[in-house]
């Protein structure tokens, strides 16, 4: 990643973001520490890396008051189990419980 | 009976007497800190369960609660914690021999009541003592604000690149009109690494552009993340701990810095306090931002900073929830960006508490520019105000962040921003930048001084940029295409990390050199004196040079050449003409030095001197004295001599003294103290004086007025000139007569 290659056309500013692998490691530096919470997001982060803008900011928008039945939730859940990102999928079903105790589900 | 008083009157009129202040009123959240109704700090755990938390039972917990017991409270070191008494936990943060990682391990297991009523307990100096050993990372730094009103590229890369220059390590623009965020963006990043590489930018706008703008290289950090004390108030922000949790790790997924917002006074303000105070709301953000993984807050009120400091205790409430968020180990840009007052003294006062311990970010937003340009609604304090700020940075030898850089150096930065977005917008095929907006970017005052764009195709040419995918990497490849090779590089560093994402870490800022410095390699490890950050060496050489800081050494010393004055006699023996009245001349006057402090020339003022104590009817005699720097002795000196025991004796700065032979050296018959606020007919009249009090008439004293600031403004030159007036003192010496030359 120097301005020669940049030059030579041989970047693509598609491919300079940060990969999932590097977003692991940092999460294991914070981790080692001792920023668990940190490390944790990094973790989530690093699932996320892969999945597309309008995947994100589409599960943001269902993880808003109000906006998800708790079937939504649960589909989004079972969407991000399906693409690698268990951690995700569990913090969407630990939303999905909070949500429902708390009448922040769009089905009250 | 007086009814009133014309000062209660006068101070009604004061700047300070613009904002209200009100008694506490609890129940609507208008209560700093300790409220009467914030919980007792509790924790039950049952069965690896927690079944209690701060006076609610699990089934009362709400989804902030729910969020911190299942990513917050670390249950490990909360039985252990929570047993701690408040006061001992309260010593312990200002305990310099308890380190930093010791109660930063004990705070993962603190409810947010307990650090609320813990923090509650510090006054002002001890929460500052707390800071300073609670800072994450290691050098306390600063952010600063670039927008303008008429969102002109130039200008906004011209202050972002000063900015830069000045030392800030992140910069924050905004936009007036959505569609902006791209170019304002552009104009950040531009304008930044032309003024030192490895400076970090942001816009602060919605998230889906947020993230787009990221996601392209035009922005690398965001802090518009913002959480609430209370369910209702975070659910009318449209938001849960879960969503902005979510966020952050999105932000992260993409490269993105991360800090979130919160801040004393939201909850009040939006209606949902819920009776509690603004401190322990306060403890449960802090503790959210924690518990989402976010690596730092952006907290000490924010916004509504003015509304905390209308309640009792507001300022220590503040510096208080700065102490709580560096506690959670997060970093901490410590507000002073909205106006907090319009007292000067008020608002400095309240800034003290994070300038003087430190924080990461000391403001959440310097104004580089004048407020009226700052669209954040910020400006607390503003370009004018940076000599100020750099003055008090010397004065307590603190690093406040910004670094004082000469006025020929920040026109060639400014210069250098505004052509390189120029040459960006040719290059992109954005509507020009004219040569006359980079003049005027350059060496304007503000965005009133900028020639109007065309608004509506700029805003086109916005949703283009966006549309054809441009991304930082052209912004390189237009900048190298047009010579701007090292703004290239520094732009291509930046995409350098964001793939590195060692800037996740927290407290993480850039250096020039491209090494990230966070809490994880540079972290503050002070431990009282003689540890920890200390402002010394090269970085206090450089925060000392003001651009107008002169070398006392060349003041007052150019007088050497100048041609004679006086001519010296014999030594002078005492008079015997009883209408005599001696002029005693101090050893430098009308001879090493030239002019009085008030820059009235010698000669004039010994002209009119002798003027004065002709027209009185006495006969002037010019003595100089030798032996004495000090006005008294050179005075009665000079009455000694004197054939009717009166003289007026003269030092060099023009403080005169009208003396006579029979008074101890010490009194006097009329001290003339305020030298800078003489005239000539000033010393026509003491002459007169002098002569009067020779020839037994009655005088009545020479008026004199008082300017009780020349002290402050004049005495290092007073200083300076008595230092010329003693060095020229010749020990013992007797005094001799003087003659004028070609009066």
């Amino acid at each position: 990643m120097t301005l020669d290659a940049a030059r030579a056309g041989e970047l693509d500013a598609s491919e300079m973001r940060v990969t999932a692998e590097t977003l692991r490691l940092q999460a294991e530096v914070a981790l080692a520490s001792g920023r668990v919470q940190l490390a944790e997001n990094l973790e989530r982060a690093a699932e996320l890396a892969g999945l597309g803008d309008d995947e994100l900011l589409a599960v943001y928008t269902a993880l808003r008051p109000g906006r998800s039945t708790a079937e939504e939730l649960e589909r989004w859940a079972e969407r991000l189990a399906e693409q690698n990102a268990p951690r995700n999928a569990t913090f969407v079903r630990e939303a999905l419980v909070a949500y429902r105790e708390r009448s922040l589900l769009a089905d009250g | 009976m007086v009814e009133s008083s014309k000062r209660f009157e006068a101070r009604a009129g004061s700047e300070l007497r613009r904002e209200l202040l009100v008694e506490p009123w609890p129940e609507l959240g208008l209560v700093a800190a300790n409220g009467p109704a914030d919980p007792s700090p509790e924790l039950v755990v049952e069965d690896g369960v927690v079944t209690r938390l701060d006076g609610r039972a699990a089934v009362d917990f709400d989804v902030i609660d729910r969020f911190l017991v299942a990513h917050g409270l670390d249950l490990e070191v909360a039985e252990e914690a929570m047993a701690l008494p408040d006061v001992r936990l309260a010593r312990m943060l200002v305990d310099i021999d308890v380190p930093r990682a010791e109660l930063v391990r004990l705070a993962r297991g603190l409810t947010p009541a307990k650090l609320a009523r813990v923090a509650g307990m510090l006054d002002p100096v001890e929460l500052m003592m707390a800071l300073k050993k609670l800072r994450a990372r290691r050098d306390p730094g600063n952010q600063a604000h670039v927008t303008n009103l008429k969102e002109s590229p130039a200008l906004l890369a011209a202050d972002a690149a000063e900015a830069a220059r000045r030392g800030f390590d992140e910069l924050e623009t905004t936009v007036g009109v959505a569609r902006y965020a791209p170019l304002n963006a552009l104009a950040l990043l531009v304008g930044s690494q032309t003024g030192r590489p490895g400076v970090m930018t942001q816009c602060a706008v919605e998230e889906r552009r947020n993230l787009e703008l990221a996601i392209r290289g035009l922005v690398t950090y965001a802090e518009t993340l913002s959480v609430y004390g209370t369910e209702p108030v975070f659910a009318d922000g449209d938001d849960t701990p879960w969503s902005k949790a979510f966020l952050g790790s999105a932000y992260a997924s993409r490269g993105v810095k991360v800090r979130f917002t919160s801040g004393t006074g939201s909850e009040a303000l939006m209606g949902f306090a819920q009776g509690h105070s603004m401190l322990y709301l306060e403890a449960r953000c802090v503790s959210v931002v924690r518990a989402a993984g976010a690596q730092g807050v952006q907290n000490g009120s924010i916004s509504c900073v003015a509304l905390v400091l209308a309640v009792p205790g507001g300022t220590r409430a503040i510096l208080a929830e700065n102490v709580l968020a560096a506690w959670l180990d997060l970093e901490v840009a410590s507000g002073n960006d909205a106006i907090s007052s319009h007292s000067a003294i008020r608002k400095t006062a309240k800034l003290m508490g994070q300038f003087l311990p430190g924080t990461d970010f000391v403001t959440s937003g310097y104004s580089v520019m004048p407020r009226r340009d700052n669209t954040f609604g910020g400006g607390n304090y503003d370009a004018d105000d940076i000599d100020e700020w750099l003055t008090i940075q010397r004065d307590w030898q603190v690093d406040g962040g910004i670094e004082p850089v000469a006025e020929d150096e920040v026109l060639r930065v400014r210069e250098r921003a505004a052509r390189a977005v120029q040459a960006v917008y040719a290059e992109l095929g954005l509507p020009p930048v004219t040569d006359d907006e980079i003049e005027v970017a350059t060496g304007g005052h503000s965005s009133a001084d900028m020639p109007d764009r065309d608004r509506a195709a700029d805003v086109e040419a916005a949703d283009d940029l966006l549309a054809r995918g441009v991304s930082a990497l052209d912004v390189a490849l237009a900048l190298d295409r047009r010579g701007f090779v090292d703004v290239a590089e520094a732009v291509v560093g930046m995409l350098r990390q964001r793939i590195a994402a060692d800037y996740l870490q927290t407290s993480a800022v850039i250096e020039p050199d491209g090494l990230v410095r966070s809490a994880v390699n540079d972290p503050n490890a002070y431990l009282g004196p003689g540890t920890g950050y200390r402002l010394e060496g090269e970085r206090w050489e450089l925060l000392q040079a003001l651009p107008h800081v002169v070398d006392p050494r060349t003041l007052g010393s150019e007088t050497g050449a100048a041609a004679a004055i006086v001519e010296h006699g014999a030594v002078a023996v005492r008079g015997d003409d009883p209408g005599e009245v001696v002029v005693a001349l101090g050893p430098a006057f009308a001879d090493g030095l030239r002019e009085t402090i008030n820059g009235l020339p010698h000669e004039a003022v010994l002209d009119a001197v002798l003027e004065g104590v002709r027209d009185a009817g006495g006969t002037p005699r010019l003595v100089r004295i030798r032996r004495a720097a000090d006005v008294a002795f050179i005075a009665h000196d000079g009455a000694v001599l004197s054939g009717s025991g009166v003289a007026l004796g003269l030092q060099s700065k023009g403080t005169a003294v009208i003396h006579r032979a029979d008074l101890q050296p010490l009194d006097n018959l009329e001290l003339f103290g305020m030298s800078p606020l003489y005239t000539l007919e000033s010393y026509r009249a003491m002459g007169r004086n002098a002569s009067g009090y020779a020839l037994g008439q009655r005088v009545g004293p020479v008026p004199t007025e008082l300017d009780n600031f020349a002290r402050a403004k004049l005495i290092v030159r007073t200083t300076l000139l008595h230092a010329r007036e003693a060095a020229a003192v010749v020990p013992n010496a007797p005094p001799v007569d003087v003659e004028r030359l070609n009066p």
